[in-house]
Parts: structure tokens; sequence; C-alpha cells
């Protein structure tokens, strides 16, 4: 491994230990019992079968978000609309997985391609809005997750709502929903549709001429430009696989992981996703080692709030200082320097 | 007190693990030039910058006055009478003369900048000096000798006593050179040292006192300008004797390549960048373009290359006009081209070597089949250009940042001077780029030549230009005041005198040569 490479691989590391003391001081803060939360916190997420299968689980989406993420940023576009398009997704596939009888197999199959087209669709928008017209991506990306917002709550209440549940659409039909593979840890099949994601979009990113197209323009597009590479196209396929990915991710969570589509605002899988996508340094593979991290922590965080004195936003604060450290370009750069320096003096 | 300033072991290593200064001394007498010399990428600029605090050296200490010194910024630098003028300006272009020299230091009139007052200290100032400048005048509207008056005048504003030039005469004409050194000497006498960075030996000889010859980093050691000869010195820059005579094929030209016909372009401004430009560029041929920086190069270059819109007239390449092609039908017609800022628009920096040698070919049938990427045939390219242009790297999958300037510009060389290239625009395709490096990249371009290609060449090296032309023009003002079909009759006087537009050839004689 180069010293480049490892020096990532380090500060992430750093980064996340830093992370975790920070985790550790606020739990002596505001637990009564802090040893036992922290045991808790650290071992808790292995101690039952139940919550091993719920880190996979939890990975799950989050490996979507992550891909999602790492292919729109490989390509230097700063794109948030995976968060609304994971959430609409869910709540325009609920139609499919309510009312259209398939069988089994079919069902599901048709319920993941919806989803890829409408995410797709929907990413298309920011997405030749930026090729074209040069509109900041970030900012058309967060409005439209605030517009599909507001279409999905109009979906749910005037078509999905069921009147018998307090909060929630009418039941999915079995033939829908995503079985669990094994019952001890009921981990679902959802897994193997993300891990062939990850095996699709490395085959992509880094196999064809179109993710080497779009490596080249976020790298540098005044080159890519002059070297003859379609700026336009390049950044509207990104936004394409990027938004597909964030659908499929939508539909498998809901048709997994729910009965009936319940979700009232949207997920947070998608600022979740950027997270990963940094941690896993926009890599496809690292993106599942980076969201199975972050689902242990969030699991611990949960095993803590609700087995302690301690509360679940603790994780939040958690994520969120990761994100800070990993972004901030010039964390431990003295350091680098000496590494550098030493790497060369040898 | 013998020296007035000291280096002692100076090393800096650059965080992308480039050493550019390895155990290096310099030192300084009151009142001498001292000239440091070495090749591109020898660490002069990077020695100069740790002086004037702009760097920070990884190891090594300074001395002024016998007195240790800790620089942690320019400011410090300036504080102790150290002042630089940069290869580029830092100059704002829409200020006057006067603010950009009393920038930061502005007179002030209760809390208002007193610009009368900015005005009159400006005159006094090139009174003193003997700098003929108008305080008044908007910079961006002087020529590049004032400009760097102008810098060396702002560096004094601030008390300097050691001035560093960084290849000050780089820009400029024989004859601004000449009057620079005239300045030079005058400041010498007043008692300030001046530190003279060039790679060009003759002007060395011609003004210094003592020169430091830098090689790879290292110091070669500190000489008397007097005791030593110009090949002495040559020897010690290059550490070995390379030959780098150039030989062309005799023959004829064929087809024009590149058309240029009435070319105007006025990119939003009043007066004509390029105004009329009449040329062709035939297969087999190497057409130079000289002219001082700021003449128009730059536009038509990147008109021909299409980052810039054709305004009226037309470009015509291999018979084709370019503004009905895009880039990339461009490139499959055989269109290549060597962009002045390879950091910026030659290459993917984080990007691997061989994705660097790629990226105009990368979807022809040789490297990819139906959308999926012949990685073999991609590495076995990749070690062939890298054999043939002998780039010093790790390895093709190595990234391109860690490669040195002149490595970088042999990727871009092997992958803009293909077997199939027809047309090669090259700008500047050896700034910064030593002379081994520099010696492989005309002998490619010359092998494109011989080969059938059409190459117009800009660049601001006359010695380059007038090794690798078959015919020259010279631009001024945005248009061709000079045309050469024959380079034997040129001296770089004669070249000097058109390039300021002081001589001018009659234009539709020039039209009627360049466009037969």
């Amino acid at each position: 491994m180069s010293r480049e490479k490892s020096f990532h691989v380090l500060r992430t590391t750093v980064a996340l230990i830093i992370a975790m003391l920070a985790a550790f001081a606020v739990i002596f803060m505001v637990s009564d019992t802090p040893i036992e939360s922290i045991r808790l916190f650290i071992l808790g997420p292995f101690s039952k079968p139940r919550y091993i299968g719920n880190i996979i689980n939890t990975a799950i989406p989050l490996i979507f978000s992550g891909l999602s993420m790492a292919v729109v940023f490989q390509a230097s576009q700063f794109n948030m609309g995976a968060e609304g398009i994971f959430y609409f997704s869910g709540a325009v596939i609920s139609l499919i997985a309510i009312w259209v009888p398939l069988p089994v197999g079919v069902h599901q199959v048709v319920i993941i391609l919806a989803a890829a087209v409408i995410g797709a669709l929907i990413m298309l928008i920011p997405g030749y809005l930026k090729a074209k017209y040069g509109a900041s991506e970030l900012v058309t990306s967060l409005m439209m997750n605030s517009i599909l917002l507001g279409l999905g709550s109009y979906l749910m209440t005037r078509v999905l709502q069921d009147p018998m549940a307090s909060n929630g659409s009418y039941p999915y039909l079995d033939t829908a929903k995503i079985p669990v593979i094994i019952p001890a840890f009921k981990v679902h099949y959802g897994l193997f549709i993300a891990l062939l994601c990850v095996a699709a979009v490395s085959v992509f990113l880094y196999k064809t001429k179109w993710g080497y197209e779009i490596r080249m323009v976020g790298i540098n597009a005044k080159f890519a430009s002059y070297s003859g590479i379609n700026i336009v196209k390049t950044i509207i396929i990104a936004h394409l696989v990027s938004g597909a990915i964030a659908g499929i991710g939508g539909s498998v969570e809901s048709i997994a992981m729910h009965t009936r589509f319940e979700w009232n605002g949207l997920p947070g899988y998608g600022f979740t996703g950027a997270l990963i996508a940094m941690l896993a340094n926009n890599n496809p593979v690292s993106v599942i080692y980076a969201a199975l991290f972050v689902a242990y922590l969030s699991t611990g965080a949960d095993i803590v709030a609700r087995l302690s004195d301690v509360p679940a936003e603790m994780s939040t604060i958690l994520q969120s200082l990761i994100i800070l450290l990993i972004a901030s370009e010039r964390f431990l750069h003295s350091f680098k320097q000496r590494w550098m320096e030493r790497g060369i003096a040898k | 007190m013998e020296y007035l300033l000291r280096m002692e072991n100076v090393s800096k290593i650059y965080g992308n693990g480039i050493v550019a200064n390895k155990d290096v001394s310099f030192s300084l007498k009151q009142g001498e030039i001292h000239a440091l010399v070495g090749e591109n990428g020898a660490g002069k600029t990077t020695l100069m910058k740790i002086l004037f605090g702009m760097e920070k050296p990884s190891s090594g200490k300074l001395y002024l006055r016998d007195k240790e010194l800790d620089i942690n910024s320019s400011n410090d630098a300036i504080k102790h009478g150290i002042g630089m003028v940069h290869q580029h300006f830092m100059l704002l272009d829409s200020f006057t003369v006067a603010q950009n020299i009393t920038l930061g230091i502005e007179p002030a009139n209760h809390h208002f900048v007193d610009e009368n007052a900015a005005v009159a200290f400006t005159e006094q100032l090139s009174r003193q000096y003997n700098f003929a400048v108008d305080p008044r005048a908007v910079t961006g509207t002087l020529p590049v000798g004032i400009k760097q008056k102008i810098e060396i005048l702002k560096a004094l504003a601030r008390g300097a006593k050691i001035l560093i030039l960084d290849e000050p005469t780089a820009v400029l004409t024989p004859q601004e050179t000449e009057q620079l050194f005239e300045e030079l000497v005058k400041l010498k006498k007043q008692g300030y040292t001046i530190v003279f960075i060039s790679h060009k030996i003759k002007e060395i000889k011609a003004i210094s006192d003592r020169v430091t010859i830098m090689r790879a980093g290292c110091s070669e050691g500190v000489f008397n300008t007097s005791e030593i000869s110009e090949q002495e010195i040559s020897n010690k820059i290059v550490g070995w004797k390379i030959d780098t005579s150039i030989h062309k094929k005799e023959h004829a030209f064929g087809e024009a390549r590149i058309s240029v016909t009435n070319l105007s372009y006025y990119g939003g401004e009043k007066v004509p960048i390029l105004q009329d430009i009449n040329f062709q560029v035939k297969s087999g041929m190497i057409m130079g373009i000289a002219g001082v920086q700021g003449n128009g190069q730059v536009e038509l270059a990147e008109i021909l290359t299409k980052s810039r819109r054709v305004e009226s007239g037309s470009v015509k390449i291999n018979q084709s006009d370019i503004q009905s092609m895009t880039i990339k039908e461009m490139r499959e017609k055989g269109f290549g081209y060597i962009p002045e800022d390879r950091q910026r628009q030659g290459v993917a920096l984080t990007a691997a070597v061989n994705e660097n040698l790629i990226s105009n070919k990368y979807d022809t049938e040789k490297f990819c089949n139906k959308g999926i990427l012949k990685k073999k045939k991609i590495s076995e390219y990749a070690r062939q250009m890298i054999a043939e242009y002998s780039v010093k790297c790790s390895g093709e999958n190595g990234r391109i940042d860690g490669l040195s300037g002149g490595n970088m510009q042999k990727v871009v060389v092997a992958r803009e001077c293909m077997e199939e290239t027809k047309v090669l625009i090259a700008e500047q395709p050896t700034r910064g780029v030593d002379i081994g490096a520099a010696h492989i990249i005309h002998q490619n371009i010359v092998k494109l030549r011989d080969n059938g290609g059409a190459v117009l060449l800009f660049s601001a090296d006359m010695a380059e230009l007038i090794k690798l032309s078959d015919v020259l023009a010279v631009m001024y003002e945005g248009r061709f005041v000079a045309y050469y079909e024959n380079l034997s009759e040129i001296t770089e006087e004669e070249l000097g005198l058109y390039m300021l537009g002081i001589k001018k050839q009659d234009e539709s004689q020039i039209r009627r040569m360049c466009y037969e």
C-alpha cells in the first residue's frame, strides 16, 4: 500500500478513535454507571445473534445510500438527493406492493426495477440542471428532497393511508416481501442485493469506459473536457446510476423491514450515506465496511439507550463528529508531512 | 561579519514526497549580485521561498548578520528586509500602479486611503531608484517589463535590502533584459543585495558577482563568476554532458492541416485580441509562434483547441471547420494538444499514470470493447510509453502527482504525440522541464513532424522556437508582424525588435507568405 493510501486509512482510524473517545466522555457525563454503559455500547451489539442480525440489517440501506453517494462523489458532484429518493421510491413502490398482485419473485423484481427507474428519473433533474446550466446540484437536490417529501406525504394521505391503521399504509401483499435468510439472525435477502450492487458499481466505476469518464471528470473536469470526454453526458450518467441505486435501496428497505409504508419523514439514509462514502473514500468495496461500522455504532447506541440511562441521541453526535473529522482536509496534516518525509528518508 | 546572510544545511521535503532541497547551504555578501542557477526543478525557487518565508524548511538554519533567524511568513521576511519578485507577478490588474505599490501599506488620512499621498509616494520612489513608471496608469494595461519594475518597487517600498528575483528575464525581450540589468547594477551600487535566479548562463556571466549552482535539490557549490567558464557552469548544472542537437528530415511539406482564415477575436473587449490572422500549417511542418506573453498567443491556442469560440473568420483542421465539431470528433481525426498548464489541464493529478495516458483514446477499439476497458492492453501500452519516454515513476499504476514536472510532461507528450496524431498544438511544451526531458520532448515533436504531422508550436523560449520550427511567425498585439520561411537568417535581437512591435514586416507580404 502506498503511503498516500496508508495515510487515508490512518486518518480514518484516528478520527474514529477520537469520535469514540468523545462518545465515552458523553457517557461519563450523563450516565450514573458509565463503565457498564460503555461495556454495553462496545460489546452489546455482539451479545445476541439478534443484535448481530440487527447490525447487518441496519447496514443494508446504508450500503445502498453509501454507494449512491460514492458514485456522484466520484464525479465531484455533491448531490444529496439520495435522501429524498429513498423516501419517495419507498412511497411509490408501495402502490405496487399493496395493489398489484404478482407471483413471488416476479413481484420483488418488478418493485426493485420500478424503484431503480424512479430513482434514476428523479436524479435526472438536478443532474441535467447541473450539467447543462451549471445549477448547483447541492442546492437543487436539497430542494428536491423537500418536494419529494411533500409528494410522498400527499400520496400517503390521499392514497396509501389505511384508515384502520393508526399511522401507515395498507399492508403489503405477502408476495412482495423480502424474506429473512436465517431466522435466528433475522438477516434478510436484501443483503445479497446490496452486495450485488457493490460488485456492479465496482465493475462500473473501475472497469468500464463510463466509470473512467466519471472518475476523470471528478478528478479534473478541465482535463476531461480537453481529452474529449463529454462532461454533460458523464455528469448525467453519474446521477442516473446514483439515483437508481438509491431507489433500489429505498424499495429493498421498505419491503424487507416493513409490512406497510410507514415513513412519516425523510428517513435520514441519504445523509448517513454521505458519511459512509466519505469514510470509504468513495470506494464501493470499502462502503460495505463503513456501513457495517456505522451500523455497529448505532446498534450499540440503541442498546445503551434501551438498557441504561444514556440517550440515543449520542449516536447522532458520534456520527457528526466523525464527519467533521474526516471532512477536515487539514486534519493530521503536519503528521502526514512528517510521515511522508520519513518514507523518503528510508 | 563576512556574510550578510547564511542558510545552512537547508532541506525541504513536500507533502507529496518530492525532495526539493537537500542539505543546501547558501550565503550572501552585502552589496553583491548573486546568481542562483540550475535547471527547472533543481530547487532554486523552493530555496528562495524558504528564505522569503513562503515555505517552511524541513530542517536547516537561517542566519542574518550571524544572528539566527526564525522566519514563519513572508511578513517576517519583509520585516527583516527581504523582498521577493515572483516569476508570476503578484499584481492586481485593475489597480493603478500607485495602488499596487502601496497595497497593504496605504498612506491613510483619517482611516481613508489617501490616493494623492500614494501617488506622491510612488513618484518619489520611482525618482529615487530611477525606475520610470506612471503612478496613475492601470496595471493591467502595462507591458510585462513595466509590471516587473512595479514588482521591484513594491519590494523596495516595503524596505527590502535583499531582493530576490525569480527568473526575471523569462518574460522579457532582449532589450528589456538589458534595461533591467542596468537598473540592477544601479541598485547594487546603492548597497542592495540581489539574488538573481536564472537558468540562462549568458545572463549570469553578464550580471552576477558570485554564482551558486544547484542540481537535483543539492548545491553544487558557490563560485566567483569571473573565475568559472560558461562551459563549466553548464556542466555543473546538468551534471553530465548532454547532446541536445536535433536532426530534422529534409522534406517537402504536404497539404494544409491547419488553416486559419481572417480570424479576429474580441472576447468582449473593445480592442481586438486577435486581428485578421491568416496562416496554414502543412503536413510535415512545424510552425513556431513567437511573441511577448499577452499578445494573443494564448487566445489563439484556446480558439484552436475550442476553449474559446470562433467569433469571425474560420479555423479548419484537416479541412473540416472546428465550429461544427466536438473535441471528441477533433481528437478522432488525429488532433493532439499539449496544454500550457499541465497541472490544471494536462493531467488528472490523483489518477494513475496509465489512466492519464489513455484519456484521449480510452474508448478506441484498441483499449475498449463494448464499454469494458481492456486492462491488459492499457497496462501494456502504458509500460511501453513509460519505457519509450523514460518516464521515472513507480509503475503505471502509481499516481501521477508523485512524478516530477518533467516526467509528468513526458506523460502528456506521450499521450498527445501518437502515431495517429496528424495535427499537434504544443503550448510551452518544455516549460519547467529539465534539459534531459526537454530533449526527449523535442525529439518526439520532431518525429511527429518527420512522419507527416503538422505542428503549431507556441513558446516563450526563443532557442526552442529556432531549433524546432520550419517557419516562424511573430505575434504583436494580436497580429502577425513578422514571418520567416528561412530560420537561418534570424537573430534573437531582430526577433526582439519584432516582439516589441518596434519593427514590422509588410502585412500583405506576411499574408501572402503564410497563406499560399
